[in-house]
């Protein structure tokens, strides 16, 4: 299992149309990806459950990906997540 | 045959067949399942019928209207293959022995509510993409046929209860060639839908979608208000060649599309466009509106649940000022009050709404709302040429308070380094008589002055517009009003300033000899209007017009100015 830390630093927090950036791009690979945020886990492949937490500025969630490309994974998620403006 | 009377939202004629755009019944009862598997064969079938079919109303949205459109079918691509969503079901299949309409309903409604719940707005919004799924899933669960407008593939008239956003967004302009909505108003989002689109729209028949029938024969009548039903084919000859005038009628104004707007006599006007959101834009672009005369902002600010954020606010207003390439677009600040509420701000009851806190009044009470409208507004600024506007001004003391706000925002930003104009104009409406009494000392501190008609009249007569029964007093002729604006025009011209008119009146084919002989600079009027006014402006003479209009001021009533245009014009 591979894991990070990550800050939202997007003004409005994690909404809708990074949400589904964030699940496109988990839904391609095999390995089993969840995020944390809060003490909630919920599957990172699903976009109701990634806009359920309701993440805003300054919160802080880890990825955690566990499969046979879950360091692809992880990657691909991170440059996601800074092309998209929400983390640093 | 039969009729129905509404209220005209769009202009034009069409004719067609009736497409009933209405909810389909989707009613079930919970049942008790033995064969497990073929229950979860059935929900997976009905979900990879809607993920094809989202696929191809996706692909239709995004050739027939754009991107934009597409992106929300794309969205509910997500939900439906959502995998909390799907195993949630699937396992209340399994565990409960249910049918899979039961689980898929029990499953979608939990996670409707809580997305509703939610303290973000873009969140509970999401709640409706959930609920447009499981509806999909639904149907093809039960066998039902749900309405697919984005697939329709001849001429139709769309008949509804109400048009949504999402609807709209669904219809293809090729085929749809007018529709009518059982409730709605001028201002709803139906009609400023079917004025932006250019079709002929009919709403608030009340009971259009219970009287048509699918396939009957329609004619919508945007001018009169009029919707027929399977007419007589003499009715429909005598459409036809309404239909037939009107579309030669709106040829030959298309000429003038790019033309400047000058008397016969060489006196430039400008003539602009009042629009309620970025989407008008193209409206004013191809019916050659010179400008933005008035924007009304407050779109912005209703028909959701709190308030928009200053970049929402910056982003709409950039791509108005883009959208016109360095043409005047001014924007005027909230007005909320009056017959416009806010339901989210909590304001108390008033007696009396239209002489209360509304508009500037509000604002200055409420500084937050105000301050982040004007942040927005100066930042958009350097995309074009924005001129500000304050509404409902009654005092000197009021402008030189709101435009200190302004003023102090402005310096803010310059001090963030943030781009700000240097020649944004900074006017106000003259809506009260007393502004347009002292109009000659507002003169001397304003840019501009626009004249709004509609609660000019109402201010002036102390009659309310809304109240049909005084509706004989909106009187927009009445030489009282017109010495009004007059004083507005001349006080105006004295400081080297100009006079605009924001009001239904500005194009209005009475009242522009009037105007143009009382010196107005600015007419602006719904989008739709500003050929016809060109058209009728290019035969007149300055000239005769002062004359006209000096011989109207000097008149007593309402009917003797009507009738003296009349008779000049053979109107």
């Amino acid at each position: 299992m591979v894991e990070k830390q990550f800050i939202v630093t997007d003004e409005q927090g994690i909404h809708a149309r990074p949400a589904s950036i964030l699940v496109s791009t988990a839904t391609k690979f095999k390995s089993d990806i969840n995020l944390i945020y809060n003490e909630k886990n919920v599957n990172l492949k699903s976009i109701l459950g990634v806009m359920s937490l309701g993440i805003g500025l300054g919160g802080e969630f880890k990825i955690s990906a566990t499969g046979i490309d879950e360091q692809d994974a992880l990657n691909e998620l991170e440059e996601a997540l800074k092309n998209g403006g929400l983390t640093n | 045959m039969s009729l129905l009377h509404g209220i005209s939202a769009s202009n034009g004629i069409a004719i067609a067949k009736a497409y009933r755009f209405v909810e389909p019944d989707l009613s079930f009862s919970k049942k008790t399942v033995e064969d497990i598997p073929e229950e979860l064969a059935r929900f997976q079938s009905a979900v990879s019928i809607s993920k094809s079919e989202l696929e191809s109303i996706r692909d239709t949205a995004a050739k027939g209207l754009g991107a934009d459109e597409a992106a929300i079918f794309d969205a509910h691509i997500l939900v439906l293959l959502d995998p909390e969503l799907l195993t949630s079901i699937e396992d209340k299949i399994k565990a409960d022995h249910v049918n899979a309409e039961h689980a898929l309903k029990e499953t979608s409604d939990m996670f409707i509510t809580m997305f509703e719940q939610m303290d973000n707005e873009y969140m509970r919004e999401r709640a409706a993409d959930i609920r447009d799924v499981a509806k999909r899933l639904l149907s093809h669960l039960l066998n039902v046929e749900i309405v697919n407008p984005s697939m329709i593939t001849e001429k139709v008239i769309i008949i509804a209860e109400d048009l949504t956003p999402s609807d709209t967004a669904q219809l293809n302009r090729e085929f749809v060639k007018g529709f009518t909505t059982n409730i709605g108003g001028k201002t709803s989002h139906s009609a400023i839908m079917a004025r932006t689109l250019e079709i002929p729209a009919v709403v608030g028949t009340k009971e259009a979608t219970k009287l048509i029938q699918d396939g009957d024969i329609i004619i919508v009548d945007g001018f009169k208000g009029e919707v027929h039903i399977n007419p007589t084919p003499d009715v429909i000859a005598t459409y036809e060649n309404e239909q037939l005038k009107y579309e030669q009628q709106k040829a030959e104004w298309t000429k003038l599309v790019d033309e400047k707007t000058t008397t016969a006599d060489g006196h430039l006007v400008e003539l602009a466009a009042n629009i309620g959101t970025p989407e008008d834009l193209e409206g004013v672009i191809n019916n050659g509106g010179e400008g933005i005369g008035l924007y009304r902002t407050e779109f912005l600010y209703m028909g959701r649940n709190q308030l928009p954020t200053e970049e929402e606010q910056f982003e709409a207003y950039k791509k108005v000022l883009q959208g016109m390439s360095g043409k005047p677009v001014v924007v005027r600040t909230l007005d909320i009050g009056g017959d416009k509420e806010l339901p989210y701000l909590n304001l108390p009851k008033e007696m009396n709404p239209f002489l209360g806190l509304r508009a500037i009044r509000l604002c200055l009470e409420e500084q937050d709302i105000f301050r982040t409208q004007l942040r927005a507004l100066l930042r958009a600024s350097s995309y074009g040429n924005l001129k500000i506007m304050f509404p409902m001004i009654a005092t000197l003391d009021e402008f030189r308070q709101a435009k200190t706000i302004l003023e102090e925002e402005k310096q803010e930003l310059l001090t963030k380094n943030i781009d700000v104009s240097t020649t944004i104009e900074v006017g106000i409406m003259v809506e009260i008589p007393s502004t347009a009494i002292l109009a000659d000392q507002f003169a001397k501190e304003v840019d501009f002055f626009s004249i709004g008609t509609n609660d000019l009249i109402q201010y002036t007569m102390a009659a309310d517009r809304m109240n049909e029964r005084v509706a004989y007093l909106y009187q927009p002729y009445n030489p009282a009003i017109l010495r009004l604006v007059k004083m507005v025009i001349d006080a105006s011209h004295k400081e080297g300033k100009w006079t605009g008119m924001c009001g239904e009146m500005a194009g209005d084919e009475i009242a522009i000899p009037l105007l143009l002989g009382l010196g107005l600079d600015e007419f602006s009027m719904s989008a739709t209007s500003i050929l016809k006014a060109r058209t009728q402006i290019l035969k007149l003479n300055k000239s005769d017009m002062v004359e006209l209009a000096n011989e109207a001021l000097q008149m007593s009533t309402a009917e003797d100015v009507v009738q003296a245009v009349m008779t000049r014009y053979n109107l």
